[in-house]
């Protein structure tokens, strides 16, 4: 019986629990039975005997679990074989970077969504995880659905990486192909992505590419470069201008937020991109070119975030852990 | 050893021999043949034949070089040290025309194998940011990059947004 932990139980949390009830039966055929043995957030809890679906509905209801247990206590004193770890982003870690650490001490493997712990102290995690024998896996922290972090450690095993060039940010890529669709100023078409949910009020962790930076950060790591966040070199999109995109296609290009990650750069910044390069994608699509020595590109394109999306990423590497041997 | 790269294009007689008379001079003095192009489509009317060849040589010995090619009775119709054979596009998006443009620029310039071949400027209002693309010739992938090396620091110093194009060469 494996035996799981939530914490974190917002919409990514919420999400991935929802999902291992729905696919069940699917998953137990593979990876063997499972039970979600407790479920925390930062002020409540619940664990012992409950059902997920419960759970969720108190925490929709009430805005809280049934007890007064708090994440930190649950991850102490239970015992667990996976943690999954669905906190709210900080980029210096924050309360994630600590359950992280604290699981991997006691033994137990790690799946997150959450982008500050790798940020913050990517290899110190690493190193945690392989002295305790067990695995951090964090596919839903980069490009949702989109495999990305699988697919460099595993399938692309052996060759090596010269570069990643990524569109990480599906805000910024709403914005900027609706801009070149419409020609209107940035101004209008951030209303109308506020309106439709797609940008924050405050959309500045998207539009200044403080987001797509933290994840560049965890691929470059990933593919072996040793990059910290104050390393990237950044700009956002704020300044680009509707005519941009007007004199750009003259020459046969659109104009994308590109992260990018190479010998010679590690920088998310706006590109001028071949309306018929893959990358030149629309809408809140993510995408990402490996380059590489003996494999070519490869190119992945997937829907970049979104509860059902970054759930499924989870729901990878917890078939990863079990059954990817 | 400065290496140039010449473009020359001679008028030569449609009979045997005579590419030779080009050909031997260059390699006598170390030069290094990269291309020739006959231009049989387009045979002037006194029927000579035009013959484009590319070479590397030491730049000191250019002038001498095309000297004993001439004295050999070649006509040269043409010769340029560099050919500017990478090209890449920048788009600029800033006050433009209030930090002075033509100094932005002249910047791009790199000893003379780097330059701004075309502009587009869109300069919507007056006082307004304007936005343009400028594309950049330049010798070689070296070269170019070094220009967009350079114009990146100015454009820093202006604060010009400059957005670079994901080029496969420039990785």
């Amino acid at each position: 019986m494996i035996k799981i932990a939530i914490v974190g139980f917002g919409t990514v949390g919420q999400g991935f629990a929802e999902l291992l009830e729905r696919k069940r039966e699917e998953i137990e055929r593979t990876i063997g039975k499972f039970r979600v043995v407790a479920i925390a957030d930062s002020k409540s809890s619940i664990s012992g005997d409950f059902s997920i679906g419960d759970a969720i509905k108190m925490k929709r209801e009430r805005r809280r679990l049934r007890d007064d247990g708090r994440a930190e206590e649950i991850i102490e004193e239970l015992d667990f074989d996976v943690l999954v770890e669905a906190t709210y982003t900080k980029l210096d870690g924050g309360d994630g970077l600590d359950y992280i650490r604290k699981a991997l001490k006691k033994g137990s493997h790690v799946i997150t969504s959450n982008k500050g712990p790798l940020v913050a102290d990517f290899r110190g995690l690493m190193s945690l995880a392989e002295r305790n024998g067990v695995k951090l896996m964090y596919e839903a922290t980069v490009g949702g659905a989109m495999p990305v972090i699988k697919l460099a450690r595993r399938y692309l095993a052996f060759c090596e990486i010269e570069g990643v060039r990524g569109i990480l940010n599906g805000t910024c890529n709403y914005i900027l192909s609706r801009m070149e669709e419409e020609r209107l100023p940035y101004e209008q078409i951030l209303n109308e992505a506020q309106e439709l949910g797609i940008a924050e009020a405050d959309p500045t962790y998207d539009v200044e590419g403080i987001d797509a930076a933290a994840k560049l950060v965890i691929i470059a790591n990933t593919i072996g470069v040793d990059a910290k966040f104050e390393d990237v070199e950044r700009i956002g999109i704020e300044k680009i201008t509707p005519e941009a995109f007007s004199v750009a296609r003259e020459k046969g290009y659109t104009i994308r937020l590109i992260a990018e990650v190479s010998k010679r750069a590690l920088r998310v910044s706006p590109r001028l991109v071949p309306l018929s390069h893959p990358l030149a994608i629309k809408g809140t699509m993510n995408a990402a070119m490996f380059k590489t020595d003996t494999a070519g590109n490869i190119f992945v394109a997937g829907r970049g975030a979104g509860k059902e999306e970054t759930a499924s990423a989870m729901l990878s590497d917890l078939y990863d852990i079990y059954a990817g041997n | 050893m400065n290496e140039a790269l010449i473009t020359l294009i001679v008028e030569l007689e449609d009979r045997p021999g005579q590419l030779l008379k080009v050909l031997e001079p260059i390699s006598k003095m170390g030069g290094n043949v990269v291309g020739i192009v006959h231009q049989r489509g387009k045979k002037t009317p006194l029927n000579r034949l035009p013959v484009e060849i590319s070479f590397k040589i030491d730049s000191k010995k250019v002038d001498r070089l095309i000297e004993s090619i001439r004295s050999a009775g070649i006509i040269i119709r043409s010769f340029n040290e560099v050919r500017l054979t990478a090209t890449t596009s920048v788009l600029l998006i800033g006050h433009l025309i209030h930090t002075d443009i033509s100094d932005t620029i002249k910047s791009i310039d790199v000893d003379g194998e780097a330059e701004c071949v075309e502009m587009h400027v869109s300069m919507p209002e007056i006082f307004g940011p304007s936005t343009a693309i400028i594309t950049i010739s330049a010798s070689g992938n070296e070269k170019l990059r070094e220009a967009v090396e350079k114009l990146r620091e100015i454009c820093r110093r202006k604060k010009i947004t400059m957005i670079e194009p994901i080029n496969e060469d420039l990785i």
